[in-house]
């Protein structure tokens, strides 16, 4: 008897402590499930103004933005989601793409720049954009005037060959970020001759990253010279007091969307169009200066962060985001990219 | 029937007739809104759901209890026995069928769902009801196994092999066969093996361009490189630091013990973040190197030397860990004999000792090239351009790419290496005994370690103990300046970021880290005994008991170790999200990974440390007609408790440091400390994410000290000299 007296005791136990744990999260009535792509502290800031704006409890989560498709993906059959915010928009496009999310038409679309609306068309409606932010790099001051060189300004400037094995940039594979920069260079120079400026510039890539931000932090601690980044990414180290000073290419350059999407199958629908809706309204776009977040509010009477890269200021290339969004393309200039620059000897 | 089977026999009744079958939504143990309409509706049981027509497929579960309470009353014998396996097997069958074939509306095996529920059918997630059914149809298809005599007739032995089975086949392979079967898949649901043929025999994986031209060598050959170099180093540090601590007066045992033990209870990122900070190019000492001595800076870390580097120092102590349980259970009566027989020490440690560390020093191989294929968050910060599986399969799934049916092929690569090394293991251990523990009382003096050794131990161990100390100041010193490597302003901010408490309204835990870390805790203090139990019930089993099938089930243990974490989060996501098993987005499915993703450790610490103990004590306790049960509890487990330590603080401490796996489970209510401290570190703020890890090493350490005290020390029978009596370290207890 002993013995089922001990396996009955461990049964009650795991029991006990299932239904402790099993207790799943609060009903429908009055709450939403957030999958937030931007850092912690701006993901933060927007579900609790959102609560207290509403009343409605939010629960969030904070993901990479690659980690909320692949779990939005895996998801599909049962969604547990609601909104999707934040986050580059090449996944917001591909889950669009797959349907994996719903359209949605937001009485504030007026408002918001004509950026932001031109990524809402290319989803078909099921995204749109929250904020914008121009790709660049980031160089380190004492690296950059210890090598005798003047400040890099341009794309053109990356191959001079002092910089050899002193740039870095996230592997577009992997990154969203490198991603931008592939098919910026393409959109800039043209196919063929951005691959011809990619391989030039392979010569002083040091290491080809798996995060896309993660070059700025190694600019701002002096591991290495350049990291082709968003810009504002390297806005942060800057503001911070680090010596990184952030450029933004004189040839032109591309930039992301950042996105928002409402998930298909949504269990508080309601509430997440709620959200869709005052996320998209200036005082909402205001709460990412606060959270160290520079990028640039997709609603046009929004405040724009004083520290934020200015855009107007900028040559922006007229980037095809529904061309290199698409997933046919993306895999066709991966593919490319791995066979004729990442395989090249060094 | 015995009265252990009728108690099973009633567990049923509970779960099919009393319990809510399904998993309603919003229940809680405070409100009970959700059991409305209780015994129907959502929160209903089977038996009314059945009877009352609106879940007619659960009718045929529960005759197979009514046909198992009709033999209470028979004698247990042969024929019992087999109308018990029978009517068990059946309702098995009959619940698995409904279970996965009803699900929600559309999907599962429709032609079997209009089979048994007519057109239509759908049933939400199975809850505590169905899973004490089906536990007590395992349970009886396991008596009436024993019943029949399998497994010298012994219901405990039986009824575990049972539990353990049906645990690892629904939490190791039903994820990982999902993950794997979109290998074989495109993405239409179509069968495409030129696809899977193609992705497997691509150059990216497989190319040998590092031996012939400047280029990359293919991930697989990194991928093991890296493993057998880090399996070797850490098991030989591990083997080093345990025969220094238990076998020599060497002064200072007692703070190496516990600096060799720091890197285990390290959460990620952390070490490799100090190794960036002490010798990344702007790192402290490239810096005095430069300025003192003019030898340039350079970027050695990022590649193989660093990951390398940051693996050793992480997984040194589990190797140490594994090792100390066996160096201590190595009888000095053989040493002994050798001594009298004329050999020298030398010639002792190369013929007695070595051969009898072999167990311990294949598991601990095992255990550091395991880990070492599954790690991700070395590479991820040291790795530059020097890729790895795990990392490869991470971006597969989450990167620009998005492509799981090549994360799927590159997992079953690394599946190889692992299946290959643990059939290498085998082959070398070979069928010999290793056993030392015996019943007989005193057996002698441990001989102390023959000269050459000690010093080639402590060259060993000196500088690494001296890096890792020096690694531990910096990551103490983090927390407290403004920011490492640059501003060394001495600050509190960090902390009062992370864990300033509010006590103006009583006790308010104000700090953004507070959440994550009480769900942390919680879960971790849940998952550790199970996982050491379960661990060390299937150790016990895979050992001690014969019966068909061990070999693969010992393997099946290995499985879910072998796969990255990330590959496992996909695969618990596909497989959990939907019925019978839904359970994303609650704790439980966390305590799920947390358990069967630290399991091995604990069957590899319990098979080594039983290897040791003489068969012949658990027969002398099974002659004085103790059933298997009671050896386990009475004889074996007390000299287990080394194993039993290693398999609690490790469980506890993975609980607490795991990424990867965990990163697709975390829900808004579930965050973990270290899915927060990623956040920090991807923000750029280490000085949070090293004040919140400082913060987290502390509480391990608590935490450990606590699992040492409460499963105390095992008493060998051994004599101690006064050497090792003094030591201190590992106190051998008087004979």
């Amino acid at each position: 008897m002993q013995k089922s007296n001990w396996l009955r005791a461990g049964l009650l136990a795991t029991l006990a402590g299932g239904a402790l744990l099993a207790a799943t999260p609060a009903s429908a009535q009055g709450s939403l499930v957030m999958y937030c792509g931007v850092q912690e502290e701006w993901c933060r800031a927007m579900s609790g103004a959102f609560e207290k704006e509403t009343g409605i409890k939010v629960a969030m989560t904070r993901k990479s933005a690659g980690e909320v498709y692949a779990q939005v993906k895996a998801e599909a059959s049962n969604p547990r989601g609601d909104i999707w915010w934040g986050g580059t928009g090449d996944p917001h496009l591909q889950a669009a793409e797959e349907g994996l999310t719903l359209e949605y038409e937001s009485p504030v679309n007026k408002d918001l720049h004509p950026w932001a609306l031109s990524q809402w068309n290319a989803a078909k409606k099921r995204t749109v954009g929250i904020y914008a932010g121009a790709l660049g790099f980031g160089f380190n001051t004492q690296q950059i005037k210890a090598k005798g060189l003047a400040e890099p300004k341009c794309w053109a400037d990356l191959l001079n060959a002092k910089l050899k094995d002193d740039v870095q940039v996230a592997d577009p594979n992997s990154s969203g970020t490198a991603y931008t920069l592939l098919a910026t260079v393409v959109q800039l120079m043209g196919e063929e001759k951005g691959f011809d400026y990619l391989k030039a510039l392979h010569k002083n890539i040091s290491q080809y990253t798996k995060s896309g931000a993660a070059p700025a932090k190694a600019a701002s601690l002096g591991e290495t010279a350049v990291g082709i980044v968003f810009i504002h990414d390297a806005v942060v180290f800057a503001v911070q007091g680090d010596p990184i000073k952030p450029v933004a290419p004189c040839e032109g350059t591309g930039y992301e969307i950042g996105s928002m999407s409402i998930v298909k199958g949504a269990r508080n629908l309601d509430n997440a169009k709620k959200f869709y809706d005052w996320a998209l309204t200036p005082a909402a776009q205001a709460l990412g200066a606060p959270a160290k977040s520079y990028q640039v509010p997709s609603n046009k009477n929004a405040p724009v962060p004083t520290q934020a890269p200015k855009m107007e200021e900028m040559k922006l290339i007229n980037y095809d985001f529904v061309k290199y969004g698409s997933s046919a393309e993306r895999v066709r200039l991966l593919t490319k990219w791995d066979k004729e620059i990442k395989a090249l000897p060094k | 029937m015995r009265p252990a089977t009728r108690l099973a026999l009633l567990v049923g009744w509970l779960g099919y007739a009393l319990i809510p079958w399904y998993l309603p939504d919003g229940m809680s143990l405070t409100g009970f809104g959700w059991l409305a309409g209780y015994p129907f509706g959502k929160a209903g049981t089977a038996l009314a759901l059945a009877l009352s027509g609106s879940a007619p497929w659960l009718l045929p579960v529960g005759i197979a209890l009514v046909v198992a309470t009709l033999l209470s009353n028979r004698q247990p014998g042969t024929a019992t026995g087999s109308t018990l396996i029978w009517t068990g097997l059946a309702g098995l069958v009959f619940f698995f069928a409904q279970g996965f074939a009803i699900t929600l509306k559309g999907q599962g095996i429709p032609w079997l769902a209009a089979l048994l529920g007519g057109a239509g059918a759908a049933q939400p997630g199975m809850g505590f009801g169905a899973f004490l059914t089906v536990l007590s149809l395992l349970l009886l298809l396991c008596h009436g196994l024993a019943y029949r005599g399998v497994c010298r007739g012994d219901v405990f032995t039986t009824s575990s092999i049972g539990i353990v089975i049906m645990l690892i086949g629904l939490f190791i392979f039903l994820p990982v066969a999902t993950i794997l079967r979109s290998a074989l898949v495109d993405s239409d649901g179509g069968l495409a093996l030129g696809d899977f043929v193609e992705r497997f025999l691509s150059p990216s994986i497989w190319g040998l361009g590092c031996l012939t031209a400047n280029t990359n060598c293919g991930v697989a050959w990194n991928t093991l490189i890296l493993a057998v170099l880090t399996g070797v180093i850490t098991t030989l540090l591990g083997l080093a630091c345990a025969l220094l601590i238990l076998r020599t007066g060497m002064p200072g045992k007692r703070a190496m013990r516990l600096l060799t033990v720091l890197p285990i209870i390290t959460p990620p990122f952390v070490i490799g973040l100090a190794l960036i900070l002490l010798f990344g190019r702007s790192g402290l000492f490239s810096t005095l190197l430069f300025e003192w001595f003019g030898v340039p800076r350079s970027r050695w870390i990022y590649g193989l030397p660093g990951v390398l580097l940051a693996q050793v120092l992480a997984f040194a102590p589990i190797a140490f860990l594994v090792l100390i349980g066996v160096v201590q259970g190595i009888s000095p009566s053989l040493e002994e004999a050798s001594q009298t027989l004329g050999a020298k020490r030398w010639t002792t440690f190369r013929t007695v000792t070595w051969p009898l560390l072999r167990p311990g020093l294949a598991n601990a191989f095992l255990l550091g090239f395991v880990e070492s294929m599954a790690d991700f968050g070395n590479p991820l910060v040291l790795g530059g351009n020097f890729e790895v599986l795990s990392t490869k399969i991470f971006f597969a799934v989450v990167g620009a790419a998005h492509n799981q049916g090549q994360a799927a092929v590159l997992a079953i690569v690394l599946l190889g290496f692992t299946l290959a090394a643990f059939w290498a293991q085998q082959r070398w251990l070979g069928s010999k005994s290793y056993t030392t523990v015996t019943g007989k009382g005193d057996s002698g003096l441990p001989t102390p370690l023959p000269r050459r050794i000690t010093w080639i131990s402590a060259l060993v161990i000196g500088p690494w103990v001296a890096l890792t100390a020096v690694i531990y100041v910096v990551i103490l010193m983090g927390g407290f300046v403004k920011t490492m490597g640059r501003d060394y302003t001495p600050t509190l901010q960090h902390y009062i970021t992370g864990f300033s408490i509010d006590f103006s309204r009583g006790l308010y835990f104000d700090g953004s880290a507070w959440p994550s870390f009480f769900t942390t805790l919680k879960l971790a203090a849940i998952s550790a005994p199970l996982t050491a139990l379960i661990g060390l019930l299937t150790a016990y089993l895979l050992t001690r008991q014969r019966f068909a099938g061990r070999g693969a089930l010992e393997f099946a243990t290995m499985l879910s170790f072998a796969i990255p974490g990330t590959v496992l989060g996909v695969a618990y996501i596909l497989a959990f999200n939907v019925p019978p098993v839904e359970i994303t987005g609650t704790g439980l499915i966390l305590v799920i990974a947390f358990v069967f993703r630290n399991m091995p450790v604990g069957v590899r610490s319990g098979i080594a440390g039983l290897s040791q103990i003489d068969k012949s004590l658990d027969e002398a306790s099974t002659t004085l007609s103790a059933r298997s049960f009671t050896t386990l509890w009475r004889v074996v487990l007390p000299l287990l408790r080394p194993a039993l330590v290693a398999a609690l603080v490790y469980s506890f401490v993975r609980s607490m440091t795991t990424v990867s796996a965990v990163i697709f489970l975390v829900s808004a209510e579930y965050n973990l400390a270290t899915a927060y401290i990623v956040g920090r570190v991807e923000a750029g703020e280490f000085g949070l994410a090293i004040a919140y890890s400082s913060v987290l090493i502390v509480v391990m350490a608590i935490g450990i000290s606590l699992i040492q005290l409460g499963v105390g020390e095992r008493k060998l029978g051994r004599r101690g000299t006064p050497a090792l009596a003094s030591s201190a370290a590992e106190p051998i207890k008087q004979g």
